[in-house]
């Protein structure tokens, strides 16, 4: 048939077109995206509360409290997970994502009790952020203490 | 102008985030353990608190900074209290931030039900 030549490359002109873009890079796109988003409402609660007369200390203790506190609001509600199916890093990276694991496991379990399902369930995901990053602290602080000062 | 500057430092750790799960093996649980030390190593070189300088809520807010202010209460409490910061130092810093969550993780757990599967 003389038109197969022609199809045929119509027809890898439609699949180029309907194939998704890379999904790493519209991945990445989001995750750049939302991460910063959450970010800049970061500053702009640190600066609000600067604003407020808090030390810098205070003030971005008081940030963090409350992005802890949107994210468990979120989190209960059900939406911090699907916003996390689409923003992946975005979402996951922020502190708002380490209260989501924390938040998250401890609804899901609470059914198993309180002591071992609740509580224990709570650190799941953070207890080996914890204990990963004390014991750095713990290493930094000896170096620092012998040879940094 | 700092927002913008947030916006780009947060993003842009957010990004390295996205990259280490879409082209590594590494779980996200283990990348969060990672960007935590990662944090607290930068912080202790004294190189984190620059980015702090300038990106402000970019740098504080991805879980990096959670290991930077790891480093810096190390730090702040060994000049404090001498040697025994090392073992003090860390979880102070941390502990208004791990109280929130905690608090507010209970409380969201009483209310919320569990998804039926």
């Amino acid at each position: 048939m003389k038109t197969d030549q022609p199809a045929q490359q119509k027809y890898a002109e439609i699949v180029e077109k309907h194939t998704p873009k890379s999904p790493i890079f519209k991945n990445c796109l989001l995750a750049f995206v939302s991460g910063g988003l959450i970010c800049t409402f970061g500053e702009f609660l640190l600066q609000m509360y600067g604003q407020y007369g808090f030390s810098k200390d205070d003030a971005a203790l008081l940030t963090s409290t409350t992005l802890i506190l949107i994210s468990a609001i979120l989190t209960g509600l059900g939406l911090y997970g699907k916003l996390g199916k689409y923003c992946g890093a975005g979402t996951e990276v922020p502190i708002t994502g380490f209260a989501n694991s924390v938040v998250s496991p401890a609804i899901e379990y609470k059914n198993a009790g309180l002591v071992l399902g609740m509580a224990a369930k709570m650190f799941v995901l953070a207890g080996p952020v914890i204990v990963y990053g004390t014991l750095t602290s713990v290493v930094v602080g000896i170096l620092y203490y012998f040879l940094g000062r | 102008m700092n927002y913008i500057k947030a916006f780009f430092v947060g993003g842009l750790i957010c990004l390295i985030g996205q990259i280490l799960i879409d082209k590594t093996k590494l779980t996200p649980a283990r990348i969060l353990v990672l960007f935590v030390c990662v944090g607290c190593v930068l912080g202790g070189l004294g190189w984190y608190p620059m980015l702090v300088d300038f990106g402000g809520a970019g740098a504080t807010v991805p879980l990096t900074g959670f290991g930077n202010n790891l480093a810096r209460g190390v730090k702040e409490e060994i000049d404090a209290v001498g040697a025994i910061g090392i073992l003090t130092g860390g979880l102070k810093s941390a502990a208004g931030g791990l109280t929130a969550v905690m608090i507010f993780a209970f409380l969201t757990a009483l209310i919320a039900k569990p998804k039926q599967k």
